[in-house]
Parts: C-alpha cells; sequence; structure tokens
C-alpha cells in the first residue's frame, strides 16, 4: 500500500468515512466525528500506520488533512 | 473582517507569540505587558459581542464602563456561578463546536461553549503547560477513572475533557477503574508489570485517586515500588478535605502505595480550561504567562500575599464565551509573586478549599 493510502485510511478509519475523497479537505473540528475524542483516535492510527511516536507538540499543531502531510515530514514520511 | 473580528484576531496572535517560549516567563515585562494588553482585549471583545455580558458588567459598573483601567486587578469579574445560571456566549451559534458541562454541588449544570479556536488553543496551552514539567513524549498512561467517562461525546463534563486532555501525553491510556468505578485490579497490576521501569504517569480526579484508588490499594495490601512514575491530579480537595487530607500526606501517601515520587496537583476549572495552575516541585501552584490570580476579601478588596481570601482567576483563552476573569467560590492565599524557589517566575499560590456559603453570597447576588 502507498504512503498516501495508509494516510488517508487513517481518516477513513478514525472518523469512520464513508468516501476517501472526503478526507483531504478535513480540518479539526471540521465534522463532528473529528473532535478531540476523534482527534487522539486518528493519532493512534497514523502512529500504528507508520509506527512513528509523534511528540505532543506535533499532536495539538495536527489541524488539518494538509497540516498534517508537512508535520509527517518530521518522522521522515512523506505522504 | 469586522472590527471585532480584528480583536479577537489580535488575541489570537498574542496567544500564538507566547507559545513561541517557555509557559512560565522569567521575568519577562514584555509577556506580562502582553497579558495585561490581551486581557484589556478580550474584556472589550467580549462586551462587544455578547449582550449579555455587556448587560451584566453595566449592571456591575454602573453607567459607564473603562476598557482601561490602571490595573487588571480593576476590571470587573464575573462570579463563576454565573455559568449555571446563563447562557454566556461570545460566538454565533453556527460556530460553536462543543459544549462543556459541569455540575455544582447545588445540582445546576455550567455550560461553556467552544468555537474551534478556543478548543485549539485550549489544547496548545494545556501541552505548553504539562509538557514544560513531563516533557513532549508520549508516555504510558494509566488514567484513574473509567473508560466511559471518555466515551460519550454528547455529554462532555469537567472530568471528560480533563481526561481528554491529558490523555494527549499518554499512549493508549488504561483505564485503572471498572464501570461502577471499583478497581480494576488486572488493568492495575499489567500497567504496573508492563510500565513501571520506564517513565509512565497516572492521572485522574483527586477524589478519585484517592479514595478508588490509592485507599483500595492499601485495603487490598497492593503495593508497588517504582518511582519512574509521575501522578497528576486535580479537580478539588472538597471531598478530602472532610476528612482533613492535606496536600503532604496525599503526597506521602501515593508514595507509600506507588512508589510515585513526582506527584503534581493543578487547579483549574472547566471555565478556564488548558490555562491551568500547576503545582511545581516546591510544592507551589503557578500562574502560567497565560494565566494569573488575585486574592479578595469579603468586601472584594484585594489581600495582601498571605491572607485568606476569595480566589479570582483570569485566563487569555475564553474566545467564546466571557468567561476569562472569574471570581471563584474557592478560598486561597498568594504564596510568593515572583520568587519561588523552584525558579519559575509568576505569582504562586495555596488554595484552602470551598468558601463556606455566607462568603460569597455577595458575589452571586449580582443584579442582571
Ligand atoms: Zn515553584
Amino acid at each position: 500500500m502507498s504512503t498516501s493510502d495508509k494516510y488517508i485510511d487513517a481518516f477513513v478509519e478514525a472518523f469512520e468515512l464513508e468516501d476517501r475523497k472526503e478526507a483531504e479537505v478535513l480540518e479539526y473540528q471540521s465534522i463532528e466525528n473529528w473532535d478531540s475524542v476523534g482527534h487522539m483516535t486518528l493519532i493512534s492510527e497514523l502512529e500504528d500506520a507508520f509506527d512513528i511516536s509523534m511528540e505532543t507538540d506535533d499532536i495539538v499543531e495536527f489541524s488539518s488533512f494538509l497540516v498534517g502531510k508537512e508535520i509527517l515530514k518530521k518522522y521522515d514520511i512523506a505522504v | 473582517m469586522n472590527a471585532n473580528d480584528e480583536k479577537k484576531q489580535v488575541i489570537i496572535r498574542n496567544i500564538e507569540y507566547l507559545l513561541t517560549s517557555s509557559p512560565y516567563a522569567e521575568n519577562d515585562t514584555a509577556a506580562s505587558d502582553l497579558f495585561s494588553d490581551t486581557i484589556s482585549e478580550l474584556f472589550s471583545y467580549h462586551l462587544k459581542s455578547s449582550e449579555l455580558y455587556r448587560n451584566i458588567i453595566q449592571g456591575l459598573s454602573g453607567s459607564q464602563i473603562t476598557t482601561t483601567p490602571e490595573t487588571l486587578a480593576d476590571l470587573p469579574f464575573l462570579p463563576v456561578n454565573l455559568f449555571k445560571e446563563l447562557d454566556l456566549k461570545s460566538s454565533p451559534t453556527d460556530q460553536i463546536v462543543k459544549t462543556m458541562t459541569s455540575s455544582g454541588t447545588s445540582g445546576q449544570v455550567s455550560k461553556i461553549y467552544l468555537d474551534k479556536d478556543t478548543a485549539r488553543y485550549q489544547g496548545k496551552v494545556l501541552n505548553s503547560i504539562v509538557s514544560s514539567f513531563i516533557g513532549n513524549k508520549r508516555i504510558p498512561l494509566l488514567v484513574i477513572d473509567s473508560e466511559k467517562t471518555v466515551k460519550d461525546r454528547n455529554y462532555f463534563s469537567a472530568r471528560t475533557a480533563a481526561i481528554q486532555g491529558f490523555s494527549l501525553f499518554g499512549k493508549k491510556p488504561a483505564f485503572a477503574l471498572n464501570d461502577d468505578f471499583t478497581l480494576n485490579e488486572a488493568v492495575v497490576r499489567d500497567f504496573f508489570e508492563q510500565y513501571s521501569s520506564g517513565p509512565y504517569f497516572v492521572f485522574g480526579f483527586t477524589a478519585l485517586v484517592y479514595f478508588n484508588f490509592l485507599h483500595i490499594l492499601k485495603e487490598r495490601n497492593l503495593s508497588f515500588k517504582s518511582n519512574q512514575g509521575t501522578l497528576i491530579h486535580g479537580g478539588g480537595w472538597k471531598k478530602l478535605q472532610d476528612q482533613a487530607v492535606s496536600n503532604e500526606q496525599f503526597k506521602a501517601f501515593t508514595q507509600d502505595t506507588t512508589g510515585i515520587q513526582k506527584v503534581h496537583n493543578y487547579y483549574g476549572m472547566v471555565e478556564q480550561t488548558g490555562s491551568i495552575f500547576f503545582e511545581c516541585e516546591e510544592g507551589h501552584l503557578h500562574c502560567s504567562k497565560y494565566s494569573d490570580v488575585y486574592i479578595r476579601r469579603a468586601d472584594f478588596s484585594l489581600c495582601e500575599p498571605g491572607e485568606a481570601g476569595l480566589i479570582q482567576v483570569l485566563s487569555l483563552l475564553p474566545l467564546s464565551y466571557p468567561g476569562f476573569n472569574l471570581l471563584t467560590e474557592d478560598m486561597g492565599e498568594i504564596t510568593s509573586m515572583d520568587n519561588c524557589p523552584c525558579g519559575r517566575s509568576g505569582k504562586t499560590f495555596k488554595v484552602h478549599g470551598r468558601a463556606k456559603r455566607a462568603a460569597i453570597r455577595g458575589c452571586s447576588d449580582v443584579q442582571y
């Protein structure tokens, strides 16, 4: 599976999305499921998928699908 | 963008700026000036954004409202109880993404309305404060609560908010209590077996930690010998106060039963989530760059350091509701103005516990 697919999968799993295309426009609190609870679920999904351990600063900065891509670069993951 | 939206952006820019350095300024007058300026901005922002708030303030201060008083202490404050009686919000309803609730002893419930920005900066500031004590790596977390407390998204209580906030620092949190709040011994044993040799942390509300965790460990003759952990607890001493348990006794009891030596209490409330007052290694609760406290006598004049009175709390974070300047129902005293032996600057204080009803009656009689 490509890195990009894995990245999208994490959003689909965490927020129970019906359509993968929805993921790309998502922002924190833009849908009901991406609340503070959903946020930690997403982080767990990403940590498992890429076998990384994120720092708390990056977790609070992770405010959208697009911002997340930038943050993952710090962990040598190019989405 | 209208003038008031611009005001909000200024407040956010100031918070962002403070976030670029340590949450405890080192004799940083620039940071404390920025704090004062931002509180004044918040005051005029909320006056413009909430008619109800404006009416209350007008009732409190007579006909003229001064948005730039000589000192911050002169700004009008709201009794925290008002959030139980009124729906106070400063953002349009369609921007509210979460409502936090906390029930008081009287059975009335505070409702705190959060918009996206407020929720976001609560998380960022909590991270800045707590990670300055325990680091920004996520470590194993044992939550002294039941998982059901965080499961229900629709009922977002003070405990839910706190556990959510702190689970940022813990990987795959383990929950020490069953749904009926009895101790889940297996989970606790597993946790200490797996993680007690490295850094880990334990989080919970003070009363639950004391009565449902430490006490039960002792009753069942269970003890762990692990000094690698940190215990963080908050939410009030009311129930422990009734049993005359002091902070020192609480710490000693924690060490006896779990081996944990690093214990931090924090003081915070659902009305000012994020900008919590964290207890340092010297046992003092610290104001950060995002918060301040004043202690007031029954006639609302300011107490001297060391003199007990009602605690007033200020926070830079409430944007979507006018909760930035509140008089609590708790008694406390200032313990130092700027010279805590731990090296962090800023005021420190001690909380004595809930005030007797009579002391706060005056404040709840606000006319609006
Ligand atoms: Zn200190």
